[in-house]
């Protein structure tokens, strides 16, 4: 008979707010240690926490993202444990009542689409860092992150393998850019994910989990998560039972480890925050939050395939990021001729040669009117595409514009009739036996001809008019 | 002159008959030589408080007196201040600098005042006698013998003395109320909500309040109209409430017509029968000033010390949870590892009361036990507040006595925890309901101070002040002194 894997998902998003969740601090990445810090995020005594509405703000704007319940009045807890790199001894967070509940986000399942719960986003704060690495002896704690806002996004335990669970991420990822309430870099820590994870026959009752940590990319994720779900069956085939417990994922060995049971799990012995009152928005709050919502990704897959007739393949492509969309729709606002040229030369021919050498469109040397430029040569036949595509390598390599480097290179395709006329002349002229043929019916020889004529043109002839005038020339 | 009220001080200075260095001088000898037993600072510095007091002196010839210009005001070791050590009398904070002013220390400063040393107190507030404090007990000026109260007690000890004319108390279960009371001074706690809690070393967030500790009820009501206001940096002080106008409060106090509660709970067996009679006879004498007494009852009272003590704790657990060692304060010597260098450092830092209550917060709060304490004791307190909402519709002060005792002797009850808690049983609901509450002397017994506590709505301080000051207009309690020139 066979198993089934049961995956619920705890995301922490970090949300980009300028300051930190209850004090003024800056949130920006990398810093001198403990630079940005200040009493509050210290965790002085009699420091007190004031509340960051824009996190609110963000908060409520993704819970609206996922057509979930914004709960008017929510509250703070303290959630309390001992730890060096947090501060003040209890994280600030929610618990009982979250501010969002109860939404879903539709992930792409083969051709269709799966409807995977998310429980509640809460709203909390980050620690700080604990340093170990290169220190003999000692530990060094850095509290920048200290205080730094985070949504929880716990999902219902509705993914049933490792790709669903990596569709869901991904989807989930892509959202927060695009609603630009994180920026989700993994390698920065601002989107980590705590898998729990069982195995069961299907339509049995949900088996013992395991909770999955240090999951940060989501090739980890796939990895750690296929791994145990192997290990559960594997035990269960071999009559042992599955232990609930926290399990660290060794990235260099591909496996997880037991980190603590649920005996040494830490009683947090939450209770409300009493620095903070309840947090209350009203139903005007949130339609103003609603209202700055941005268009999101389903509905401007749609729309590029609609609007520019693009492939739902290229619409996909093109909207796997704001930037990117973005970064599209400047090109199209400056090649307006042809919107699916456009779709074919950015995602194919510049994201290609970007990729190559690791980078994305951020750092594109050539920027959408510059492409555009390119493809304007293309579509009044100043070069063909085939030019165009050593002309796009030069741009990236100097920053220069299409014009420029034809011009430079004298890559302007030949577009005089007479000149393309007398080079006719001159293939006919050396090779008198094929034209003997052709003419007696060798049709298939028409293509030995423009060969011939765009070689001796060296590439720069327009192929279009080059047939044209063969076959008048041929038949003469 | 030590025992001239801060009004009158007030008056004099501006009169020019004494500078603010003269005046703070004065104070400074008489800590000088009685401060040695009755220990009420624990932190001075004489240099930088005559520098206050200069420069006070010079911004009043250039600008003109500000508020509270040139007056000296004692400081609870609770309160941050920049300068000088605020160590909240626990070893866990020996030595600790603040790194910035409470918001009411900024307040105090830019009224002019000269903060006047930091005072005795409960290790942390926690405590009803001053005992727990890391730094010794205070004593009682009026038989140095007996505890001054707490936790507040270097500040009423201090203003009792006469070795500050006013003092900055926080008040949590009473811990203004209580030592105003047993060392014969006006204590002040307001509404919740009303004085910014920043900078103030928390013991219970939902219950802590500052409020002013002084001679006379016009004392407090000029001290409180420059501690009270809404601070953007505290998310529970509160904005849109009703302000008080502090000096009319006082100055129209008046009792005609005025209905004052007598809560049946609050006369119980067991209470001092001296301490009985001076409230009932105070009663007598409102009531001869046109008060009408009601009777009323508060019904959940007996279970305000049971709820305090299982809420007051639970947050304080979670407050305390950041003297660790790691950032600031104490920390053990040679930690052999990170769990030892917590249990370590938090067992010699802390005295035994203050653990006491830590462990009972941590069990309050634990899973399987969160339902039957924390959850339970926070459904009484709703009850409690309503009790007094309930009340309110009938009367418009309610009278009590502060303290079912007098002052006890040191030692007399430390090895008793219970009835030391039982000491608040009088001050502990106004915290639950936020209330503001106010204690004043009202006679002796056996030469022992007697406090008189007036309870009224959430931001009602005027109705305190009024039918305080109304009393004190009427009695004499405050010309008494106590005999320090034998001990010196």
């Amino acid at each position: 008979m066979s198993w089934e894997v049961v995956i619920g998902l705890e995301v922490h998003v970090q949300v980009n707010t300028k300051t930190k969740a209850f004090c003024g601090c800056s949130t920006a990445f990398g810093a001198e240690p403990n630079t940005q810090t200040c009493p509050v995020c210290l965790g002085m005594p009699g420091q007190l926490p004031v509340l960051n509405m824009e996190a609110v703000t963000k908060t409520v704007l993704t819970g609206l993202a996922i057509d979930a319940t914004i709960n008017l009045e929510s509250r703070f807890d303290r959630k309390n444990y001992f730890y060096p790199d947090l501060p003040k001894g209890y994280q600030i967070s929610q618990f009982a009542i979250p501010l969002v509940e109860h939404g879903h986000l539709d992930i792409p399942v083969g051709d269709g689409e799966k409807r995977i719960g998310i429980t509640r986003i809460h709203l909390e704060e980050d620690a700080g860092k604990s340093l170990h690495e290169g220190l003999e002896g000692v530990s060094h704690i850095d509290l920048n992150r200290s205080g730094i806002p985070l949504m929880e996004i716990v999902s219902e335990p509705d993914m049933r393998s490792a790709d669903e669970a990596v569709a869901y991420l991904k989807q989930l990822h892509q959202l927060v850019r695009f609603l630009d309430v994180s920026d989700a870099d993994m390698e920065k820590g601002q989107f980590r994910c705590d898998a729990n994870v069982s195995v069961r026959r299907p339509g049995e009752p949900f088996g013992t989990r395991t909770e999955l940590k240090n999951l940060n990319s989501f090739r980890f994720i796939k990895q750690a998560i296929e791994y145990e779900a192997m290990r559960q069956i594997e035990l269960i085939e071999d009559g042992g039972q599955v232990v609930q417990e926290t399990r660290l994922f060794d990235s260099s060995k591909g496996v997880t480890r037991s980190m603590r049971s649920k005996e040494e799990a830490h009683d947090y012995r939450y209770f409300p925050e009493p620095d903070l009152p309840p947090l209350r928005l009203d139903r005007e709050q949130v339609e103003q939050i609603r209202r700055g919502m941005p268009e999101l990704p389903g509905q401007m897959r749609r729309r590029f395939e609609q609007e520019y007739g693009l492939s739902s393949y290229d619409a996909e492509v093109l909207t796997q990021t704001r930037e990117l969309a973005a970064w599209y729709e400047s090109l199209v606002a400056a090649h307006p001729a042809d919107p699916k040229r456009c779709a074919n030369w950015l995602a194919n021919e510049l994201l290609g040669r970007l990729k190559e050498s690791g980078r994305d469109i951020a750092d594109s040397p050539v920027s959408a009117q510059q492409l555009a430029g390119l493809l304007d040569r293309i579509a009044d036949n100043t070069i063909s595409g085939k030019i165009a595509k050593d002309v796009l390598d030069a741009m990236i390599e100097s920053g220069q514009d299409a014009d420029a480097i034809i011009e430079e290179r004298g890559l302007k395709q030949l577009t005089d009739t007479s000149a393309i006329d007398d080079m006719i002349r001159d293939v006919m002229a050396a090779n008198p036996e094929q034209v003997a043929q052709y003419r007696a019916g060798k049709e298939k020889l028409f293509g030995f001809f423009v060969g011939q004529v765009m070689k001796a043109s060296r590439g720069k002839a327009n192929p279009a008019m080059v047939n044209e005038r063969l076959k008048v020339l041929l038949r003469e | 002159m030590p025992f001239t009220s801060l009004c009158e001080w007030s008056q004099r200075l501006a009169a020019g008959e004494i500078s603010s260095v003269e005046l703070t001088r004065l104070y400074l000898e008489r800590v000088a030589r009685f401060n040695g037993r009755l220990n009420a600072f624990v932190h001075y510095d004489e240099a930088a408080i005559l520098e206050q007091a200069a420069a006070s002196d010079a911004y009043r010839a250039k600008h003109g007196a500000r508020p509270l210009e040139g007056l000296p005001v004692a400081i609870k070791d609770i309160f941050c201040t920049r300068e000088g050590l605020t160590q909240c009398c626990s070893n866990i904070l020996r030595g600790y600098q603040a790194p910035y002013d409470a918001h009411v220390i900024t307040l105090l400063r830019e009224a002019g005042a000269v903060l006047f040393g930091k005072t005795n107190m409960d290790e942390f507030a926690m405590g009803s006698s001053n005992e727990t404090s890391a730094f010794g007990p205070c004593r009682n000026p009026w038989d140095i013998e007996r505890i001054p109260g707490g936790s507040s007690g270097g500040s009423a000890c201090a203003v009792a003395a006469g070795l500050a004319p006013a003092a900055l108390g926080t008040d949590t279960g009473g811990s203004i109320r209580q030592p105003a009371a047993l060392c014969g001074i006006t204590g002040l706690k307001p509404t919740y909500g009303r004085v910014s809690r920043r900078g103030i070393i928390a013991f219970a967030s939902s219950l802590d309040q500052a409020g002013p500790m002084t001679r006379s009820v016009r004392d407090a009501s000029l001290l409180a109209s420059v501690l009270c206001g809404h601070d953007p940096a505290d998310a529970t002080s509160v904005s849109n409430v009703p302000q008080i106008d502090w000096k009319k409060a006082v100055e129209y106090g008046d009792l005609k017509g005025m209905r004052i509660g007598r809560p049946q709970e609050y006369f119980i067996e067991g209470m001092d029968d001296g301490v009985r009679g001076c409230v009932e006879k105070a009663l007598e004498l409102c009531e001869e000033l046109g008060a009408q007494i009601v009777d009323i009852s508060l019904p959940h009272t007996e279970a305000a010390v049971a709820t305090y003590y299982v809420i007051a704790p639970s947050e304080a657990s979670a407050n305390l949870a950041r003297y660790d060692g790691v950032r600031f304060g104490y920390r053990c010597d040679d930690p052999k590892d990170l769990l030892d260098m917590y249990t370590r450092t938090r067992d010699e830092g802390f005295g035994p009361e203050v653990k006491r209550r830590i462990l009972t917060g941590t069990f309050a709060l634990s899973s399987g036990y969160y339902d039957a304490y924390y959850l339970k004791a926070q459904k009484v307190r709703t009850l409690i507040r309503q009790d007094f909402l309930r009340a309110f519709e009938q009367v418009d002060v309610i009278a009590t006595p502060t303290s079912p005792v007098t002052a006890f002797r040191i030692g007399e009850k430390t090895d008793d925890p219970l009835t030391m808690y039982l000491s608040d049983v009088f001050t502990i609901a106004v915290n639950l309901a936020g209330l503001p509450g106010l204690s004043q002397p009202c006679g002796f017994v056996d030469g022992l101070p007697v406090g008189l506590q007036w309870i009224a709505p959430a931001w009602r301080e005027d109705r305190l002040l009024s039918a305080a000051a109304a009393y004190e207009g009427a009695t004499d309690w405050l010309s008494r002194t106590p005999e320090l020139e034998a001990m010196a």
